[in-house]
């Protein structure tokens, strides 16, 4: 469990990272290490060069505007989970930063990496396409926004090819008149989770269920957005049927089965979770709409 | 007495050092050493057809590679059957490096030796190992069936049949009242240990001797293995174990083959060679325990009491048998727990599987004993609609039963008599401290918040601390300082505390004077090891009589130049002094100094004992005969047969009906371990037997697919508990003192994992009202055993208001 040879490169700039980049195809960013070196060390991977972000400025902020919340690629999980503007903006982030990984590596690791390696059994992957987020990406070429549709191809799989380094997040802010909600069962506290859910629920006016999305985590090979809202439209916050959603939810979601969850398994916590979340989201969604 | 120290929660002193980073383990050893890695099976079961290591010379820093070829005189041999049994009758061992056939993922076929561990493993990387795939089988059940055979020349894959029984078990099933059979699975776990195995080598070609660092529960055995295969002369190999993080079990095994090609390897290079194991070179290359399928049959009363039990095990060795058949008779015996039986048979079928190997793990057959004999009580109380606490009750042994003959034999070839115990004691205790009559509230109140409530017991009973031996050596030196030395090792369960507690208090000093070493084979050669509960029994008891040695010389000497009569002296910190008399006494380091007739004033202790000295007699020798110089004393302590520990656990579990996730939320031990050394030091005991016991039931298994493949080969997949999946444990002790060794102490370390699995299934069991007959259990598969229409229910689940 020792990587194979690589050089390693310790850039200055963006610039310089994309030099690197852009020299070598076999080059890979490091940024918290906390996905790529077991990687190396396993031998499942071995890039010619690690080009370390860590020293490259710029890149550690978190910014929070009524707009959204901007990640920068060094950001942080602990950072992002401690995050009160961000929080107020998108309260997803910091519920579901809470539930990645323990905190000695929730220090280390950053969120936009975690997005960069779109691992399906990450919670910011999952986060990032229920927001209907994106991320910002330098290439030798300019910058380049690039939405969480494009970006996921599949496990492990992203659409970024050649040079490239995704600068930062942008997780748009949660809605007027919504609310949100995260759970996740694993294991074993802080693994990874068997099924995990993140959902947004949406008031009309008059206080009725408008819309209902939802993301699951470790279901499916991609980060998915299903679309709730038909089980429980037009319902009364007190009086909706999450239960239904639920059911309809799993109907939905096509899971895998492994050594820790067969899929049929994993579809019953999907209609689980997804019913307690929901009902925790509408009860937010409320709260925000009376105030 | 000041320095009494036996039976005090003394903090353990290795903990700063270890917790520090200051201690000094394989890997810190032999910064400089060239590095092994290896290249191992990628197959269960294949035959080799070729080697190529062409495109591996190349590689900068390559020192050398090694395969079977290259072994030569008893290297080339099967490696030894440690334990060998007349009813192991078809034994097996692999070779150092595979010859011809592979019979398990990870068994090593190349061993590369490079300037650093990386470069070795680019080399092994690129050396290309052709096969010929042949059939696998995996599991107790496909060895039974035996459509293929692990071993050529064992067409069943049966290596042995382990045969006892007590009476005949036919007629009395046919006379009991009732009778009920079952078959129930446990899985595999292991030791895993957080570091792993490592073995660094240095020759000295000037002196022609070799020195060995192996991080290993046996190192004599280690030595004398090495000796043997190397063939040097014992007196030129010495063997070390270094501290060692955590054993487990695992270590026990010898000589793994990594402990004989790492000191070839340094030999034939002249150069110190270190190999330190990674993790999933642990998972595929080290041991596992724990798989067996367990065919049970109970005869018993009205009451519930026991008539006849007749248990057949089908135990799963894995590919190979050096460490004979311990686990299969551990099993066998222990099984009988705390239990009156009238008559016993059990068979015990071991078979081959291609599988890594099966040795002792912490418990090493004990969980699965427990655990039959345990769900058999649960099912007579199922069947009778009888408390579970009742039907124990009603079949225990009584305390007026001591000394109790189950008529089986032990591991150990020694009779399994129980020493001494009070099991309705510890069932008293039990019911108290878990709540156990109160279960009823629990449940309710869960009901409550949306959860299902279970309670489950399990008792045990632990042959602990077997022979042959275990030695000590204590010194007192000029400076005060007390030496103690045992060659049993310590793999950081506070031997050093603990031996130092015993010595310091047979001695009459202060602790802190008192120095331990252990595993050192330089410092004393004879020992068997760290393994069945036993380092404070047999070391334990070593260290006191060679301390009662010293102190017994001591108090002779110091009766001479005291002139006072032996009778009338103590020792107290340090000092030995007329009982009674104040300022007649002496130093106990200057009766060191003056042990030895040769005293050369280099110190201040040498100078102050000339005032103590007296012009020795002109007829008489400076040593008297049969009189040695110096303060010191050798002992050993072997004991008769193995003392029998006990102990009884109850588990609360929450489960969430949704989601089928199990929490542990309540976890109580009664403990039994005769006279408590450090009682601190046993609590951590327990609770780490408890946290391994809560792993073996909900957590840990091997993932073996069909192929052989161990598809959870890592901390990642392989899920031994956190802190925060181990419920708070609460502890009471008995102390019944075995009558069998000076101390009265029986042993302590494997305890905490024994019944863990019992009590959890049978308070999910309890909780679910659905027949749990496969250990461990995730929510994963409660959730299909709740939706299988065909599962069994228990008797009891209408009375507990189970789910439909
Ligand atoms: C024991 C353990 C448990 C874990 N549990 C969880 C969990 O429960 N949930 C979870 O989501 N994660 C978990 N993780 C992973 C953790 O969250 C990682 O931090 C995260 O997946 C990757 O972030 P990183 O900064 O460490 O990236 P790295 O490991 O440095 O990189 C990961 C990949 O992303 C690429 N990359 C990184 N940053 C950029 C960038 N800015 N631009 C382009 N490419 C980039 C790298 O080239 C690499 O391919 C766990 C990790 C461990 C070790």
């Amino acid at each position: 469990m020792k990587p194979a040879p690589f050089r390693y490169a310790d850039p200055r700039s963006l610039d310089e990272a994309l030099d690197v980049l852009s020299a070598e195809a076999g080059a890979k960013v490091l940024a918290g290490g906390q996905s790529l070196l077991p990687l190396l060390a396993m031998r499942l991977a071995a890039p010619s060069t690690l080009v370390d972000l860590n020293r490259v400025p710029g890149l550690d902020a978190v910014e929070a505007t009524g707009d959204g919340v901007r990640v920068g690629a060094l950001v942080r999980h602990a950072h992002l989970l401690r995050d009160t503007a961000a929080a107020r903006v998108q309260p997803l982030l910091a519920r579901a930063t809470a539930n990645v990984a323990h905190p000695a590596i929730r220090n280390r690791g950053t969120t936009v990496g975690s997005i960069a390696h779109a691992d399906p059994s990450g919670e910011m992957t999952s986060v990032l396409a229920l927001t209907d987020g994106s991320v910002t990406v330098a290439t030798p070429g300019g910058r380049e926004t690039v939405g969480w549709r494009d970006l996921f191809v599949g496990p492990l799989e992203t659409s970024l090819s050649g040079p490239s380094v995704v600068v930062d997040a942008f997780f748009p802010a949660l809605a007027e008149r919504s609310g949100t909600a995260f759970a996740e069962i694993s294991r074993r506290k802080g693994d990874y989770a068997v099924c995990g859910a993140g959902v947004v629920v949406t008031l009309d006016g008059d206080r009725r269920v408008a819309a209902v999305r939802a993301s699951y985590i470790s279901v499916g090979l991609v980060p998915e957005v299903h679309d709730l809202t038909e089980a429980v439209a037009g319902k009364p916050v007190d009086g909706a049927d999450w239960a239904a959603a639920g059911a309809l939810a799993r109907t939905l979601v096509d899971p895998d089965g492994d050594i820790h969850a067969s899929a049929d398994y994993r579809r019953l916590l999907v209609g689980v979770l997804t019913e307690r979340t929901l009902a925790e989201a509408a009860a937010e969604a409320l709260e925000r709409t009376a105030a | 007495m000041t320095t009494k120290l036996f039976g005090e929660p003394v903090r353990r002193r290795e903990d700063a050092r270890l917790i520090t980073g200051k201690g000094r383990y394989l890997d810190d050893i032999g910064a400089n050493a060239l590095a092994a890695a290896f290249v191992r099976s990628p197959h269960a079961h294949a035959r080799i057809t070729g080697i190529d290591a062409e495109a591996a010379l190349d590689v900068e820093g390559l020192v050398a590679i090694y395969t079977y070829e290259d072994l030569t005189g008893p290297m080339a041999e099967p490696l030894p059957v440690l334990i060998p049994h007349p009813q192991l009758h078809a034994p097996r061992t692999g070779y150092p490096l595979a010859n011809g056939v592979v019979h398990h993922v990870g068994e090593p076929v190349v061993m590369v030796v490079a300037t650093d561990r990386y470069v070795a493993e680019d080399a092994a990387e690129r050396i290309v190992v052709t096969y010929e795939e042949l059939p696998v089988v995996v599991g107790v059940d496909a060895a039974r069936e035996a459509r293929a055979a692990v071993h050529d020349d064992v067409p069943d894959n049966v290596a042995a049949r382990h045969h006892q029984e007590t009476g005949d078990v036919e007629a009395a099933l046919a006379a009991a009242p009732h009778t009920l059979s079952f078959t129930q699975y446990i899985e595999r776990s292991a030791c895993m240990p957080l570091e792993g195995k490592g073995v660094h080598a240095r020759w000295d070609a000037d002196d022609a001797s070799l020195r060995v660092y192996s991080s290993t529960q046996a190192s004599t055995s280690v030595r004398a293995a090495i000796a043997a295969k190397l063939e040097l002369s014992l007196d030129r190999v010495e063997v070390i174990a270094p501290d060692v993080g955590g054993g487990f079990g695992v270590k026990i095994v010898h000589p793994w083959p990594e402990e004989l090609l790492v000191p070839m390897a340094a030999i034939r290079l002249g150069r110190e060679v270190k190999w330190a194991e990674d993790r999933r070179e642990h998972f595929i290359g080290s041991a596992h325990e724990r798989q067996q399928r367990q065919e049970i049959t109970v005869g018993y009363d009205d009451d519930g009491r026991v008539t006849a039990l007749d248990v057949h095990v089908w135990h799963d060795n894995g590919a190979y048998t050096p460490y004979g058949i311990i686990v299969p008779i551990v099993t066998a015996t222990q099984l009988v727990g705390p239990y009156a039986l009238p008559v016993y048979r059990v068979v015990v079928e071991s078979v081959y599987t291609n599988t890594v190997i099966v040795t002792p793990y912490r418990g090493a057959g004990r969980p699965q004993g427990c655990y039959a004999m345990e769900r058999t009580m649960d099912r007579i109380a199922d069947a009778l609609g009888l408390d579970r606490a009742e039907v124990r009750r009603r079949n225990l042994i009584t305390p007026d039963q001591f000394p109790y003959d189950h008529r089986l034999t032990f591991q150990d070839g020694r009779p399994v008599i129980y020493d001494s115990g009070d099991y309705p004691g510890l069932l008293d205790k039990l019911v108290a401290l878990v709540g156990w009559d109160e279960a009823e509230a629990l449940r309710a109140d869960a009901r409550a918040r949306g959860k299902l409530l279970g309670v489950g017991m399990a008792l045990y009973v632990e042959g602990t601390g077997p022979g042959p031996y275990e030695g000590g050596h204590v010194q007192v030196l000029g400076s005060g300082k007390v030496l103690v030395s045992t060659g049993l090792t310590s793999q950081g369960q506070g031997h050093e505390t603990v031996f130092a507690q015993i010595v310091a208090s047979e001695l009459g000093v202060p602790i802190d004077d008192v120095e331990v070493h252990t595993g050192d084979t330089r410092r004393f050669a004879y020992a068997v090891g760290t393994f069945a509960s036993r380092a404070a029994v047999m070391s334990g008891n070593a260290v006191a009589l060679a301390a009662r040695g010293v102190r017994e010389k001591a108090i002779r000497i110091a009766a001479e130049v005291l002139e006072a009569n032996p009778e009338d002296l103590e020792i107290d910190e340090g000092l030995v002094q007329v009982k009674g008399t104040p300022g007649a006494s002496i130093p106990l380091r200057t009766v060191a100094v003056l042990s030895n007739p040769l005293r050369y004033a280099f110190d201040e202790a040498a100078k102050q004992a000339t005032q103590f000295a007296r012009a020795g007699s002109d007829d008489k020798p400076p040593v008297a005969p049969g009189d040695a110089p110096g303060l010191e004393h050798r002992d050993y302590y072997s004991p008769i047969r193995s003392t029998f520990a006990s102990g009884a656990h109850a588990a609360v579990v929450e489960i969430d009906p949704q989601t089928w996730e199990i929490d542990v939320v309540r976890y109580a031990v009664v403990h039994d371990c005769g006279n408590v050394v450090n009682p601190m030091i046993v609590e951590g005991q327990v609770h780490g037997g408890v946290a391994q016991g809560v792993g073996g039931a909900l957590y840990e298994r091997m993932a073996y697919d069909g192929d052989g493949q161990l598809q959870n080969a890592s901390f990642m997949d392989f899920l031994m508990p956190y802190a925060s999946e181990v419920p708070d444990i609460v502890i009471d002790h008995q102390e019944t003192p075995s009558p069998l060794n000076p101390l009265g102490i029986k042993g302590a370390g494997e305890a905490g994992v024994i019944p863990g699995t019992a009590a959890i299934a049978s308070a999910i069991e309890d909780a679910t009202g659905r027949r749990i007959t496969s250990m461990p259990i995730s929510p994963t598969e409660l959730y299909d055993l709740m939706r299988d229409e065909t599962a069994e229910r228990t008797a009891a689940s209408e009375r507990t208001g189970a789910p439909a």
